[in-house]
């Protein structure tokens, strides 16, 4: 994407070694919360690796920067989205099975991506919560200016 | 038992800088270190020498790790996430309007 | 009856208002109403259908059977406390309409008191430890922004004290908890009660009850552990302060106590004693300390600190009558308290003000805040026929009763402290000479309206006195707390295996 601050932000050097390893770091985030359900980890890990992720893209390329690539009251929406459908689902499962967040999705097979009924999509609406929510708490904490021995 | 008495005297470090400390930023770290002594005690609840991970299959007979522990230990990891982002962000307000992060120095209510 | 509609319909409205209000303010606020409504409606609805299902409901999460999932519990006590959670929670949303109007970030304020609510119904409605912890630190977490959301210096100096002695405590509440589970190998409450009240050798639940009565203690404003309230409370916008004082401490204070130590343990008499030797203490230090006080609203703080030890004093006397009056005492506290924060804001809308010395003759000014603030001062301070001279009268019988004359006479001398109290805010606030051009602003239609409410209240609610009316609605309550066994005997043949 066009830099239209390339004055903020740190030297062209971690410039550059932040467009490679942002996205690894991204990618990794998504491997863990893909695979919540079958190896350690889940919506949370991943959530807050994603989050990371994006406070490395800021602390490279400046705040204003990352409000290009992902505005931020888009990431207030998909925040509150994530976790309205968080309960959504739990709903759905009272009124579908009988109980509050009953399983309401064919179990599948052990040890395969698409199993384990309702725990992927829970794991995929809880990254999204706390992904967002995290980089959020970052910014809003970064974005005091103190000023030192008033 | 060695363990669980050194978890134990974490807990009381905890509490310790939590009292006595007068930096806003130091109390915040003690509350953390109370959160950590708490949840490596849950952890060490859970643990048995040579067990296996909790997942059940045909065929296995070898003890398991309880589970429980371990998940209240996310979840309080995450709160404890909460209450220190939020405790920060108190203080970080409190230092701009204070211009201090001396307890003994933020003092306007009275009684 | 469907028991986690307690919990997500104030969770989905918390995250809706966030989604929707950010961009239309209004939505939060008839959102917020809408949610509440519900909630008390469906509460009260709760409350009287119970006794079809045998005076407990109890619905498990996700369909599992009960030791590997998450029951909620509807008993008579756990209707009660959704009854007046949601009764104060709709009047202070109604005042709050209007109140905030001046406040930055409204969407804000309702979503985080959305939260606030669900937390209280969560801890209220669990049969779980570790839920209890969880829904606790909910409400707690959302308490400590809101006692903050004003952003003086003032609030967020109360915030951060009230956050670092409630995450402190919070933290020695899981640790009892992870004693128990050490312990007993489970988390559900019935069971733990059942396993602890078995076991020969329990010397380590000393150490748990000395955990919980800290952490719980403080939840309550009991005394050692009261510095936070009178800082916290007052901080906060007036109808959070209502919220705060009616009913969070009465939850995660003196509920959470009745249900851990009366139903799961109990009720040992180490820790009657010591409930009571602090109840004592907080009726005593409260009551002397809110006469020294000129902040309107710190006063009433300290005021609270002392009330609430009335409420554990009768919960701690043990005998079926001293229970009786702690439960009437919980509900009517939470009525005149609320009314006593509301019209606290009022004055302060109105006024500007909080300082009792620089107000002055507002019975003309303010005719409908000065009428309804001698309601709550004539209950609070136990004049018949207003409703807190019952659960007083009650609880310092039940001490005469139980052989504690000494306790009695304390409780009666420092009820005639608390009249003295609030006649001298009457007399310099609402009496008196008048102050030159004092009010700045009228008092808005929803602000009167709550208040109205409350201090109707205030009078009508003493008919639950009447003995029919009591034998139908608060002597079930009763009941389930005295009798030590049957909160776990009525869980204990749900539990089954994978």
């Amino acid at each position: 994407m066009h830099n239209r601050y390339p004055n903020e932000g740190m030297s062209l050097i971690v410039k550059t070694i932040t467009r490679f390893t942002v996205w690894l770091i991204f990618l990794f985030g998504l491997y863990i919360f893909l695979h919540g359900h079958l190896t350690p980890g889940g919506g949370f890990a991943g959530g807050v690796i994603i989050a990371l992720s994006y406070v490395h893209l800021t602390l490279a390329y400046g705040r204003n920067y990352v409000n290009d690539v992902l505005k931020k009251s888009t990431m207030h929406s998909l925040e509150a989205l994530a976790s309205l459908l968080a309960v959504l689902v739990g709903i759905i499962g009272l009124y579908a099975m009988g109980h509050f967040l009953q399983n309401f999705m064919g179990v599948g097979q052990l040890h395969h991506l698409l199993s384990a009924g309702y725990i992927p999509v829970m794991n995929m609406l809880i990254c999204v919560k706390v992904g967002m929510g995290l980089y959020l708490v970052f910014y809003y904490l970064a974005s005091y200016h103190l000023e030192e021995g008033k | 038992m060695t363990l669980y008495l050194m978890c134990f005297f974490l807990f009381l470090v905890g509490v310790y800088g939590a009292i006595t400390k007068r930096d806003l930023i130091k109390i915040i770290l003690a509350i953390g270190i109370m959160g950590y002594s708490v949840n490596l005690f849950l952890v060490l609840i859970a643990y048995r020498s040579g067990a296996l991970a909790p997942i059940l299959k045909e065929g296995i007979s070898v003890p398991m790790v309880d589970p429980i522990p371990q998940a209240l230990v996310l979840t309080s990891i995450v709160i404890e996430l909460g209450i220190t982002a939020l405790m920060a962000a108190l203080a970080i307000r409190i230092y701009e309007k204070y211009d201090t992060l001396d307890i003994t120095k933020i003092r306007r209510l009275k009684g | 009856m469907i028991l986690s509609q307690f919990i997500f319909v104030p969770l989905a409205a918390a995250f809706l208002i966030a989604l929707i209000a950010r961009k239309k303010e209004n939505f939060a606020a008839v959102i917020c109403m809408i949610a509440s409504l519900w909630l008390f409606v469906n509460s009260i609805i709760a409350f009287f259908r119970l006794p079809e299902f045998g005076g407990m409901i109890m619905k498990t999460t996700s369909g599992w059977k009960i030791p590997f999932t998450i029951p909620f519990v509807l008993d008579n006590l756990s209707a009660f406390m959704l009854i007046i959670i949601s009764l104060i929670g709709v009047i202070s949303a109604f005042y709050a309409l209007q109140y905030i109007k001046h406040f930055t970030g409204k969407w804000n304020f309702f979503s985080l008191f959305m939260l606030m609510f669900t937390g209280m119904n969560g801890v209220v409605l669990t049969g779980d430890f570790f839920n209890l912890y969880v829904f606790m630190e909910i409400s707690l977490i959302s308490a400590y922004s809101l006692v903050a959301f004003g952003t003086e210096s003032e609030e967020l100096e109360a915030a951060f004290k009230y956050a670092t002695m409630g995450a402190i405590t919070s933290t020695m509440i899981l640790f009892g908890i992870g004693i128990l589970y050490s312990f007993t190998s489970t988390l559900n409450m019935a069971q733990v009660g059942e396993i602890v009240q078995q076991s020969a050798n329990k010397k380590v639940i000393f150490l748990v009850f000395g955990l919980f009565i800290t952490g719980f203690g403080l939840k309550a404003a009991l005394v050692p552990f009261h510095a936070w309230l009178p800082d916290a409370h007052p901080s906060a916008p007036a109808p959070i302060s209502a919220m705060l004082s009616g009913v969070l401490i009465k939850t995660l204070g003196v509920y959470t106590i009745v249900r851990v130590f009366f139903n799961v343990f109990g009720a040992p008499q180490v820790v009657l004693t010591i409930l009571m030797l602090l109840a004592v203490l907080s009726i005593v230090i409260g009551g002397f300390l809110s006469i020294v006080q000129w902040d309107f609203k710190r006063m009433l703080g300290f005021s609270s600190v002392s009330q609430i030890g009335y409420v554990v004093l009768g919960f701690a006397i043990g005998t079926p009558l001293g229970i009786l009056g702690g439960v009437l005492h919980l509900f009517y506290h939470s009525i005149f308290k609320s009314l006593l924060f509301l019209n606290s804001g009022a004055v302060e809308y109105a006024t500007g003000e909080r300082d009792i010395r620089k107000l002055g003759g507002l019975s003309k000014d303010l005719p409908i805040t000065s009428s309804t603030t001698m309601v709550g001062t004539l209950s609070i301070s136990g004049i018949p026929p207003f409703n807190g001279f019952f659960s007083k009268l009650i609880i310092i019988i039940a001490c005469f009763q139980a052989g504690n004359p000494i306790l009695g006479f304390i409780a009666a001398a420092v009820s005639i402290v608390t009249l003295a109290y609030y006649l001298k805010v009457q007399k310099h606030a609402f009496y008196g000479k008048k102050k030159a051009k004092q009010i700045l602003e009228k008092v808005p239609f929803t602000l009167k309206a709550a208040m109205i409410i409350l201090a109707v209240l205030c009078l009508a609610t003493s008919i639950i006195l009447i003995p029919s009316i009591r034998e139908a609605t608060v002597q079930p309550i009763v009941d389930t707390v005295v009798n030590k066994t049957q909160y776990i005997d009525k869980i204990i043949p749900y539990l089954g295996s994978i």
